[in-house]
């Protein structure tokens, strides 16, 4: 383990080898105001107009809290989901060397290409009652199409390329002789995973996760084909802040974002937070 | 600093745009979203009597074209299936109060209404608003919250329980209940109901504007599929309008009038028959009688005393469409 050099008192100018700081720094802060900053203190600005009361009423309300129940419960599964055969993938792609790996690799990033309505028919499609796979698995009593399960496949759709990529290179800089070194040493394979694999892929795994999780929390193209939509049942929070828009009830569309900005922020905070932990115990 | 200043001016001097000149042969037209087949075959037809016009099309739900609008999409004349967002754009002061008397027939060129289609021989016997509130039927239509065409399903569906019912208020709501709980999906548009229905094979009568049905039986196939128009509908109208403030900017206001009173002649009616919308051109309802069944329209004014009432009552957070979709 290192330990980080102590810190001198902050000053605005680093000083640094490197030059160009001013130059860079400027230019990062204009563009990060335009890009991120300005939009979302618009947000803010726009939900504000609701009032405390309304906005209370709103964050309460039924329908809203299911639909964010809804959102965020679906994106945390199916960000689990990815966790898991994501690293497997990565893991496959990294160790060993079969024909066709490339192209298996090349495909992990689809989901990426892919416009989002397109994965969302297409999943449709399959999963639908007299869809392909809907039909095989209807007899079984499994519906995804049109229920909040249809979510979670759209969304873990989404989200694997997130996972692989983000373990992937991590994967690659943990040398073989590393495990054979464990192996020699006396550890089972099960320890080899937990012991000297998971510590070391922990962060890259937890940074796919809150990726995926992120992107899952917002995702509105590909899941308003397969989820059926229903209030209750499978309505998610960006569809419903389309609807508050339908109505062009400004304030109530920006509240509902704005709560699901700040629950989005935390979520990702606490990850953040477990990763430094994770980080410190294990780096 | 001085670097961090300059840093600064690079990025401003990066996302400086250059402007736009306009000129005033050209229109943007902004329209509803399944509008595309309707006026590629108008703008042809107008630009062969306008050379050198050129006219865009902008096709989106129309509520969201309303909100483009009045955050700056420079549309000069909009082709909308919704009064209320006309209405919209009133409000933000881009077109006149008054814009229902600037063309014919309160600026609706066309109207259409809401109308069944079944599958082949008609296999749960759907006939008219009664049957769709049975248990042993699935309905099809979009979202009334995201689609200005399922607004109109669930106003026909209301006129008809109020007219059944006798203004019994109570039996009017647990009919549209009813009505909402035989949708087993909430698309978000026309188009994706439509695909529910036609590939996915979900549902019994698909509830959608007649133009529509008609655009679906000519893509897959009469036989496969058949309209049904029930006893009483829903008028309703395709407002057009000029944006004010834009025609002024770019000086397009006779092109964009003369655009629009192009919809209202023969050939622009013919246009719109031909796509599955009823004319008001008496000569031309007459050539497609045919093809359109008679039926007994109600208007929202008669029945609900006007879109305003209808946009508080109905469709406002909270209100009677929000409560039909009940706690499933």
């Amino acid at each position: 383990m290192t330990t980080a050099p102590a810190q001198a008192g902050w000053r605005f100018r680093q000083p640094s080898v490197i030059p160009g700081f001013g130059l860079t720094l400027g230019f990062s802060l204009a563009y990060l105001t335009l890009i991120i900053l300005i939009p979302l203190s618009g947000l803010i600005w726009r939900s504000a107009a609701l009032g405390w009361t309304d906005f209370w009423a709103l964050a309460t309300d039924r329908r809203t809290l299911t639909a964010l129940k809804i959102s965020f419960g679906t994106a945390f599964i199916a960000a689990a989901v990815n966790v898991v055969f994501g690293s497997l993938v990565a893991w496959v792609l990294v160790r060993y060397r079969f024909p066709g790996r490339r192209v298996v690799d090349a495909m992990v990033d689809l989901p990426f290409a892919l416009p989002t309505a397109v994965a969302g028919i297409a999943l449709t499609t399959l999963y639908a009652p007299k869809g392909w796979l809907g039909q095989l698995l209807m007899p079984l009593g499994i519906k995804v199409a049109y229920t909040p399960l249809g979510i979670v496949v759209a969304l873990v759709f989404i989200g694997l390329p997130f996972v692989v990529r983000t373990v992937q290179p991590i994967m690659e800089e943990i040398d073989k002789e590393v495990e054979e070194a464990a192996a020699t040493l006396g550890a089972s394979r099960f320890q080899i995973i937990t012991r000297v694999l998971l510590p070391g892929l922990a962060p890259a795994i937890i940074t796919g996760f809150s990726l995926a999780f992120a992107r899952g929390v917002g995702e509105y193209g590909s899941v308003i084909f397969i989820a059926g939509n229903l209030p209750y049942k499978s309505e998610i929070a960006p569809l419903l802040i389309v609807i508050r828009l339908e109505e062009y009830n400004y304030p109530a569309a920006t509240a509902i974002a704005a709560i699901m900005l700040g629950l989005s922020f935390i979520m990702l905070l606490v990850i953040n937070l477990v990763q430094t932990w994770s980080r410190k115990r294990y780096g | 600093m001085k670097r961090l200043l300059l840093g600064i001016a690079a990025f401003a001097g990066l996302v400086l745009a250059s402007s736009q000149a306009w000129s005033a042969d050209k229109l943007l037209n902004a329209s509803y979203d399944v509008g595309r087949e309707l006026f590629v075959a108008v703008n042809k037809a107008f630009v062969a009597k306008h050379p050198g016009v050129t006219i865009d099309q902008s096709h989106a739900g129309t509520s969201a074209q309303a909100r483009a609008i009045a955050e700056g999409l420079a549309a000069d004349v909009v082709t909308f299936n919704q009064v209320t967002d006309v209405d919209f754009l009133v409000k933000k002061g881009l077109v006149s109060a008054d814009w229902q008397k600037d063309f014919p027939d309160n600026a609706s060129p066309f109207y259409s209404l809401p109308s069944f289609l079944v599958r082949a021989g008609n296999p749960k016997h759907i006939k008219d608003w009664n049957d769709l509130v049975r248990d042993d039927v699935q309905v099809i239509f979009p979202n009334p919250k995201t689609s200005g065409n399922a607004r109109y399903t669930y106003l026909a569906a209301t006129a008809y329980a109020k007219e059944a019912f006798k203004g019994d208020d109570a039996k009017v709501k647990e009919f549209i209940t009813k009505l909402f709980n035989n949708v087993p999906i909430f698309d978000t548009g026309g188009r994706a109901a439509t695909t529910t229905f036609v590939q996915r094979e979900i549902g019994d009568v698909l509830i959608t504007f007649e133009s529509e049905t008609r655009g679906i039986r000519k893509e897959y196939g009469d036989d496969k599929f058949e309209q049904v128009t029930p006893s009483v509908s829903l008028l309703a109208e395709f407002p057009v309008a000029i944006v004010d403030k834009v025609v002024d900017q770019h000086g397009s206001r006779d092109l964009a009038k003369s655009y629009l009173d192009f919809l209202y002649t023969p050939e622009g009616q013919d246009i719109a028959a031909n796509n599955g919308l009823r004319a008001r051109d008496a000569a031309v309802a007459a050539k497609y009688k045919a093809d359109f069944p008679d039926v007994r329209l109600l208007t929202v004014e008669e029945v609900f005393g006007g879109w305003d009432k209808v946009q508080k009552e109905h469709f406002a957070a909270g209100g009677l469409l929000d409560q039909a979709y009940g706690s499933r």
